[in-house]
């Protein structure tokens, strides 16, 4: 067990764990410090300059780069501050294209959610943007774009594929003003080492990385993926009767959060038109439609003559594990052989 | 994994995903983890950045050499030589574990004496690897722990496949990295629920829980729990199932799921035999090209739209949930057997619902006894669990091996069925792609997938391009001593010279057409990852 302490944060005294940094600890109390680079999954950077604090009145740091000490006094909000965020704020809007209502993140957006607290208002924010950037939209891959206008280069995408996922596709290119996120060579995401796992997209804070079709469910159910035998936890998203959404379980112990591009977008083929709804009989080498009743007599009848060494099932590695033991169980038990394999060879 | 139930007792990932964090050395043999294992692959590649050493072996250059240390890329076929390499200069140089060879394993001496044949010149010759590669990773593997083992079909794939595994079972007991935690010996498996297929008896040698059909204490076990007589004689495999339509002797085929058209080396066999077959019954979610042939078509739901449960690759079941109602009539798979078994008048099998299925597995499957839908609402449990009250197993063998003492197993050399002469002068692999699964029947539905990779492509060195005159991008006809696919050519040094590889997931390019399938004599794999082909620019 890590070792508690106390420490007070704006007059008010919250307990810490040993290894929180002073942001950890005011959030884990329900305190609100702005901040936009920080994430609780990645190494923190201090990039963002939204963060700091002042510490037993001394000179202002960033609470997410400071570990939180017992007994230390912690002011988040004070002029010297505010002034020093509002500065930092302009120069990010500046360089950041505001058509707010257009935009995917609307209210996940966390740069809008600072603004909010700063009290900057959304009419002030356009007067504040003398500079408008023209950047290409990176359309290239079919579940995601990157929009580099609306990008505030907290760095959390370029943190989350070094760090999540371990692949580093993602980095800073140019410097000082020019400076912008990318791929190797900043060619389009497919066009690079990018798995198009969406890790980066699901952390974007701002609307800069976001899915194409973002799915609004309104209810979610907790499944496991159906592709690979890494067997990824999710939450499926739902609106009416389709599948809209898929997001990662951070309480899975198998994959903390993390999917892959199969798991993650790949789940259309459900709703495919060429899906096989309802039973078929081939008569004179045309399948025909049938109810469950025609199908499973026929079915039936051929099956009692086919009992012992005529018969053979192959069950399904797709199916599930209650599926296999039936399949399994009738082979065995009414069909009178063990001959049931599947396809665990390939 | 026939090749694990002999050394070690059973034949499944003896640790969990999560131990990957905190190994000291990970040697992947055989697995294109970042495309069939994408978040395992993550981890990995995390796992060396924090400072694990990462071996990856493989006769492609495949992407996780990014991210290794260490990369040998010996020729297709020499794995087993490759492995008697690394344990030779293991026990030459003194790094076993003697303590736990006299405590935890037998038949050491044999198996030491059988490595007297793997010399550094000869291990040199075959793998086409450089001695010191060779003798760099096996140091590495013997000092570097908590080390772990990681492979998947390439290792299978293989007539000498259970060799393959065998030489990684030896090399984990030598070093005593096996039964520790972050130390093992993990088979990958394919297939979302191939795991869950295994155990519960989707096999024609065991029931549920690996109980063998063809002892008699546990047939009477089944045939008291089930209420009727069953067969001790052990079923046929796959393959053989295939042999037997065509001979005549079997006659209805029930096909759950399974597309062999596309999936089964040497295709052509299956697809002939399932047009040959008097009753074809397919139950899929789509019209597969095997279910062209069938006489009936049943249609079955999605993950998305049943309940039930699925088992991972590191043994953990987990609980699948229905998230819609199924499309259209379709109906889960458990349904449809039950109604065929009712319509044939038979009892038993009256259930309302998955979890009343869940409950018979558990008292008839010991390693899954304690496995309830209640205790597994949150979290999956990892088997053997054999009580309610049995946290699961985060990894196996930790006092001493399933079979009791962990076998040793002397090996020689096989060579690959299939090499390449003056006819076909090349080596085919096969391979995945990270956007599809499988014969493709899912994944080749989702717009985007499709767009990110649409098309099969032969990859093939280009030193070897020029030699046969393709360029880039050139259409060509892959042939082999079972037929011609045609395929445009992708060049790319991923590949050895003298090797191609192709995925199977496009059925317009079906590349077990001309698969090799000549079997493991125990696992019964098939060698698809070795098959001696040409490749001729199409006019
Ligand atoms: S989608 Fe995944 S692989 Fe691609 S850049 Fe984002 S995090 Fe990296
Ligand atoms: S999300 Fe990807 S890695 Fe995870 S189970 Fe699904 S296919 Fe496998």
């Amino acid at each position: 067990m890590a070792e508690h302490f106390k420490l007070t944060i704006d007059g008010q005294t919250v307990v810490a764990e040993e290894g929180m940094t002073i942001l950890d600890a005011a959030l884990a109390s329900n305190i609100y410090i702005p901040h936009l680079c920080n994430h609780p999954d990645l190494t923190p950077v201090g990039a963002c300059r939204m963060c700091g604090v002042e510490v037993d009145g001394g000179r202002m740091v960033m609470s997410c780069m400071t570990p939180a000490k017992a007994n230390i006094d912690v002011v988040t909000d004070s002029p010297d501050i505010e002034k020093s965020r509002k500065v930092t704020m302009k120069l990010m809007i500046m360089d950041h294209n505001m058509d707010c209502l257009a935009c995917e993140a609307a209210e996940k957006c966390d740069l809008l959610r600072v603004a909010s607290y700063l009290g900057i208002q959304p009419d002030q924010l356009e007067n504040m943007r003398p500079l408008g950037r023209d950047l290409p939209l990176d359309t290239s891959n079919p579940f995601f774009q990157f929009d580099a206008n609306k990008c505030i280069l907290c760095g959390i995408c370029v943190r989350t594929c070094e760090e999540i996922v371990g692949l580093s596709a993602l980095g800073y290119i140019n410097r000082g003003f020019k400076t912008v996120v990318g791929t190797f060579g900043n060619k389009g995401f497919v066009d690079s080492v990018c798995e198009s796992c969406g890790e980066c997209v699901v952390r974007c804070p701002v609307g800069a990385l976001v899915p194409k079709k973002p799915g609004i469910a309104t209810r979610e159910v907790r499944t496991i993926c159906a592709y690979c035998g890494v067997g990824c936890g999710m939450y499926v998203g739902v609106k009416g009767d389709q599948i809209v959404s898929v997001r990662g379980d951070r309480e899975s112990p198998v994959n903390l959060g993390s999917l892959c591009v199969k798991g993650r977008y790949g789940f259309n083929y459900i709703n495919h038109p060429d899906r096989l709804t309802s039973p078929l009989i081939k008569k004179d080498g045309e399948f025909v439609k049938a109810s469950w009743d025609e199908a499973l007599a026929l079915i039936a009848s051929k099956f009692k003559e086919s009992k012992g060494n005529k018969f053979a099932a192959l069950t399904s590695a797709k199916c599930t594990n209650e599926d296999n033991y039936l399949v399994q169980k009738f082979t065995r038990l009414v069909m009178e052989t063990n001959t049931i394999d599947h396809c665990a060879r390939l | 994994m026939a090749g694990l139930v002999t050394t070690f007792g059973s034949g499944a990932m003896t640790n969990s995903i999560e131990e990957i964090d905190n190994a000291g050395t990970i040697m992947v043999i055989g697995a294109n983890v970042t495309v069939a294992h994408p978040v395992i692959s993550h981890r990995i590649r995390r796992a060396a950045q924090n400072g694990a050493t990462l071996i990856v072996i493989n006769p492609k250059e495949i992407d996780l050499v990014r991210a290794a240390d260490h990369f040998i890329q010996p020729a297709s076929g020499s794995d087993t030589v490759l492995l008697m390499g690394m344990a030779r200069y293991i026990v030459d140089n003194d790094l076993h574990d003697k303590e736990f060879i006299a405590e935890y394993t037998e038949d050491f001496e044999d198996f030491r004496k059988s490595l007297e044949l793997f010399t550094p010149e000869f291990v040199e010759k075959i793998a086409g690897v450089p001695w010191d590669q060779i003798a760099r990773v096996a140091h590495i593997y013997a000092t570097g722990k908590p080390s772990s083992i990681y492979y998947a079909m390439g290792i299978a794939q293989h007539s000498h496949g259970t060799d393959n595994v065998m030489a990684i079972a030896n090399l984990a007991m030598l070093t005593g990295s096996v039964g520790k935690l972050s130390t093992g010996v993990n088979p990958l498996r394919g297939q979302n629920n191939v795991q869950g297929a295994c155990d519960l008896g989707g096999l024609p040698n065991v029931y549920p829980g690996s109980q063998m059909v063809n002892d008699v204490v546990i047939q009477e076990k089944f045939e008291k729990a089930w209420g009727g007589e069953l067969s001790g004689e052990l079923g046929l495999t796959h393959t053989e199932i295939f042999d037997e339509i065509l001979s005549g002797t079997i006659k209805s085929l029930y096909l759950v799921g399974e597309n062999p058209v596309l999936t089964e080396a040497n295709s052509k066999h299956a697809r002939k035999a399932l047009e040959e077959i008097d009753f074809l019954v397919s139950q899929d979610i789509f019209l597969s090209e095997s279910g062209k042939y069938a006489d009936v078509i049943l249609p079955a739901a999605t993950f998305a739209e049943k309940d039930g449960t699925f088992t991972n690759t590191e043994r953990r079941v987990q609980r699948v949930r229905q998230v819609i109602p199924p499309r259209g009539d379709s109906k889960p798979d458990w349904w449809i057997t039950s109604q065929i078994a009712q319509a044939m008048g038979k009892n038993g099998f009256e259930y309302q619902d998955s979890s009343e299925i869940m409950d018979e597995i558990n008292s008839v499957t010991p390693i899954y006894a304690g496995i309830t839908y209640q205790r597994i609402e949150k979290t999956g449990l990892q088997w053997p669990c054999l009580d309610e009250n049995d946290p699961g197993t985060k990894f196996l063998h930790k006092d001493g091996f399933a079979r009791g003492k962990g076998r040793f197993v002397p090996l020689e050399f096989t060579a690959s069925t299939e090499t390449t002469d003056e006819k076909f002068p090349l080596i085919l692999t096969t391979d995945r792609s990270l956007y599809h699964f499988h014969s493709g029947t899912m994944t080749r539905r989702v717009g985007g997938l499709e767009k990110l990779d649409g098309e099969e492509f032969v990859k093939i060195n280009p030193i070897d391009a020029k030699e046969f005159g393709i360029e880039d991008g050139n259409w060509v006809e892959v042939s082999s001593q079972r037929g011609t696919v045609k395929v445009r050519a992708k060049l790319t040094d991923i590949c050895r010279p003298g090797m191609c590889s192709m995925t199977f997931h496009f059925f317009e390019s079906p590349t077990n057409e001309i698969t090799n399938p000549t079997l493991d004599p125990v696992a019964k794999t098939p060698e698809t990852k070795v098959t001696a082909v040409n490749i001729i620019k199409c006019k």
